[in-house]
């Protein structure tokens, strides 16, 4: 299989997350589509690992999970307290800091 | 050059005095008169003492000086606070001490009932120290400290009774005209430091033949300028006739005996500019010869006894000046002229002060009258001011105006002949309008209207009129025999490097016409005035006369020509500021505003929205990066 596909996926895979981002408005959904931009950047962090035959997109991609974990733990602790303040995930009804 | 560590307490112990009599507030109110009395004669004995000291020493050696600190220490520039009492600056200092300590005793009883003795003292005292520190001062900035410090003095004095806006306004409008001499005087003393990098008058007078005529006359008519103003010289002389909106004390000291006379001090102190600089001396005697005729005039006019004596004060100084713009001879007439005036105007203001008192505070000489029989004394002692300032021999006037007729028909050809004619001309204007003055309060019908007596004046006020009625008897007398004070001014104004010129006309002859003007103008004054005269001023005069009335119109030049188009500078300037640098910043404030206003609708405060941008950024970044690399 041609090494191109690999990287051709990643960039659907971007893009689907992007256009998640933007278009959704749970605040969850936002979230996972985060997470599938992240990824796909993991995914040609390791294509580009292979074809240059090393290992540095692979160390890469790992310190990428780590920050997405990260990431999680802060994102969904947001979420969870606005929730609890709101009654609402919708990431167009914390739009308070515009006043 | 000696020193001496006295000059200092001349100046000290009246600023002091004045400090206390301010500071200490109504717990004065009982002793702040003879405190200020006994400075100011201490201030005189310490003068007399230093004038004896002087005149043992030998002619090089008069001058001393004390250095009190270094005022100004940058670069080039070096000045002292130093003093210097010279031939010339003993001569005023021995009349400012002399007739103010005079003058404060007078004030002691004129002003007993008014319930701010002590501040007008306090005044008084500060107005002696700033012009002996005029006199003293060794450098023109020492002087432009005594010459700031005797303006602002006369301006409290003119507005002390300032709940009367009329008298505010005098004392502003002398204020501002004074100011206008003043620039005149920075403006010189700026020049002279950038063409002699020097501001003192020994150091000036070293270097004077060094600098260029332009800037020796741009000099000599800056302070010509300054002159006019504290001098009330032409054309800046319409704030003295107002001026006597002050107590009659401040007039007769500060707007007629000394002040006033700074202007003469400072030409004559700058003799070694104004000699070298002939466009600057001949504009001296232009304005010294209008106002001496322009200030007649006006005193032939005046029915205010103050303002009568105010305009003739303006027409003796323009006798000083015209003869400070003879050159070296005629300075030391000036200031012989200037130390006699000083004497007979002071006794004659008092000798109206005291009238004045005895009539309720009337000033207005239609209504005096046959005042001589109830007020003996003070009819006496004006009757002697009055010869001397006509100059009836022997009298000082006499010998002081004759001399300077005498050397203005001697200054040569054309310009000579017509000095001479101007000085002769003020002398019949002069005898008739101070004959007027004279018939018109003293003789003649009683016009007061009222049944109260006027009765003579206290003691207190009588002695200093009696002291200063004997200057003016005998100053002039005392300074030309054996032309002593022509010897004494010599070194400082040194008139022997003038070479004489042939004698235009011989001392007698000149003594003669004179005499013979003087008799044409009091003859014609008594013919005029002779009889009973009517309480009111005629309504029906001829133009002259009610051009006179008004200053000749001055203060309605100085309206138009000045203050009007002044205003609407300052209108048009506002406008500018208005439209062109409000608007500029204005128009940047509301760019601003207007740009942040669009700018806020970018801030939606959606997270979607800001996610699109960083997509469509990125984009965008990554399409420039692929395009400029492609």
């Amino acid at each position: 299989m041609a090494i191109a596909n690999y990287l051709y996926l990643s960039a659907i895979l971007f893009t689907i997350g992007a256009v998640g981002v933007v278009v959704r408005r749970n605040a969850i959904v936002v979230f996972m589509c985060i997470e599938l931009m992240l990824n796909a950047a993991n995914l040609a962090f390791v294509t580009f690992a292979r074809v240059n035959s090393n290992l540095d997109g692979q160390v890469v991609a790992f310190f990428t999970m780590v920050v997405a974990a990260c990431e999680v733990v802060v994102g969904l602790a947001i979420i969870v307290t606005i929730y609890r303040s709101r009654r609402s995930v919708s990431v167009d009804d914390a739009s308070l800091l515009k006043q | 050059m000696t020193t001496s560590s006295n000059l200092l307490w001349l100046i000290a112990l009246p600023l002091f005095s004045s400090a206390i009599l301010i500071l200490s507030g109504k717990r004065a109110n009982s002793w702040g008169h003879v405190l200020a009395t006994i400075v100011s004669a201490s201030s005189f004995t310490i003068g007399v003492v230093e004038f004896f000291a002087m005149h043992g020493r030998s002619d090089a050696n008069r001058a001393v000086t004390q250095k009190i600190f270094t005022w100004i220490s940058v670069g080039s520039l070096n000045v002292d606070a130093s003093l210097m009492l010279d031939q010339l600056s003993i001569c005023f200092v021995l009349l400012i001490t002399g007739v103010g300590t005079l003058i404060h005793v007078y004030s002691i009883s004129y002003m007993s009932h008014d319930h701010d003795r002590r501040r007008f003292f306090a005044y008084l005292n500060f107005f002696i120290a700033s012009m002996l520190l005029l006199v003293l001062g060794d450098s023109y900035l020492n002087l432009y400290v005594g010459w700031e410090g005797v303006g602002l003095a006369s301006y409290l004095l003119i507005g002390f009774w300032n709940q009367k806006p009329a008298y505010a306004t005098a004392a502003k409008k002398a204020f501002i005209a004074n100011r206008i001499g003043d620039v005149g005087l920075s403006i010189a003393i700026m020049i002279a430091f950038a063409t002699f990098g020097d501001v003192s008058f020994a150091g000036i007078k070293e270097h004077a033949d060094e600098a260029s005529s332009t800037q020796l006359t741009a000099i000599g008519l800056m302070l010509l300028l300054a002159a006019c103003g504290k001098s009330a010289q032409f054309p800046l002389q319409s704030w003295l006739g107002d001026a006597m909106a002050g107590p009659t004390p401040v007039s007769a000291l500060i707007h007629a005996a000394t002040m006033v006379t700074a202007g003469v001090y400072l030409i004559t102190r700058s003799n070694f500019i104004f000699d070298e600089a002939p466009i600057a001396q001949l504009m001296v005697l232009v304005v010294g010869g209008i106002t001496l005729l322009f200030g007649a005039v006006i005193g032939m006019a005046k029915d205010d006894i103050k303002k009568a004596l105010a305009a003739s004060t303006m027409s003796q100084i323009g006798y000083m000046i015209l003869a400070t713009g003879l050159g070296p001879i005629g300075y030391a007439f000036a200031i012989m002229h200037l130390l006699t005036h000083g004497f007979f105007k002071a006794s004659m203001f008092l000798g109206a002060g005291s009238v004045m008192h005895g009539m309720k505070d009337e000033v207005n000489m239609r209504k005096f009258g046959g005042i001589g029989k109830f007020m003996p004394f003070t009819a006496l002692t004006f009757g002697l001011g009055y010869l001397a300032i006509i100059g009836v021999p022997p009298f000082s006037g006499f010998y002081s105006k004759d001399k300077i007729i005498e050397t203005a028909f001697n200054a040569g050809g054309i310009k000579g002949i017509a000095l001479g004619m101007a000085t002769l001309l003020g002398a019949v204007i002069t005898a008739f309008y101070m004959t007027r003055v004279v018939i018109l309060t003293f003789f003649g019908n009683e016009r007061w209207g009222h049944k109260d007596e006027p009765a003579e004046s206290p003691a207190l006020m009588l002695i200093p009129i009696g002291l200063l009625s004997i200057g003016s008897i005998a100053a002039g007398f005392i300074f030309s025999k054996g032309d002593g004070l022509v010897n004494w001014l010599q070194p400082v104004v040194n008139p022997l490097k003038e070479h004489h010129a042939e004698e235009f006309l011989p001392p007698i002859i000149v003594s003669l016409m004179t005499l013979v003007a003087v008799m044409i103008g009091l003859t014609v004054a008594i013919l005029k005035y002779r009889g009973d005269q009517v309480a009111q001023a005629p309504e029906k005069v001829s133009v002259l006369v009610s051009a006179a009335r008004r200053d000749l119109f001055q203060d309605e030049f100085n309206e138009a020509a000045f203050m009007r188009p002044g205003q609407s500078l300052i209108k048009i300037l506002l406008n500018l500021d208005y439209i062109l640098i409000d608007g500029l910043v204005r128009s940047v404030a509301a760019t601003s505003l207007s740009a942040g206003v669009r700018l806020r609708t970018l801030q939606t405060g959606y997270v979607r929205s800001y996610a699109l941008m960083m997509v469509i950024g990125a984009l965008a970044l990554v399409t420039t990066i692929w395009v400029v690399t492609a």
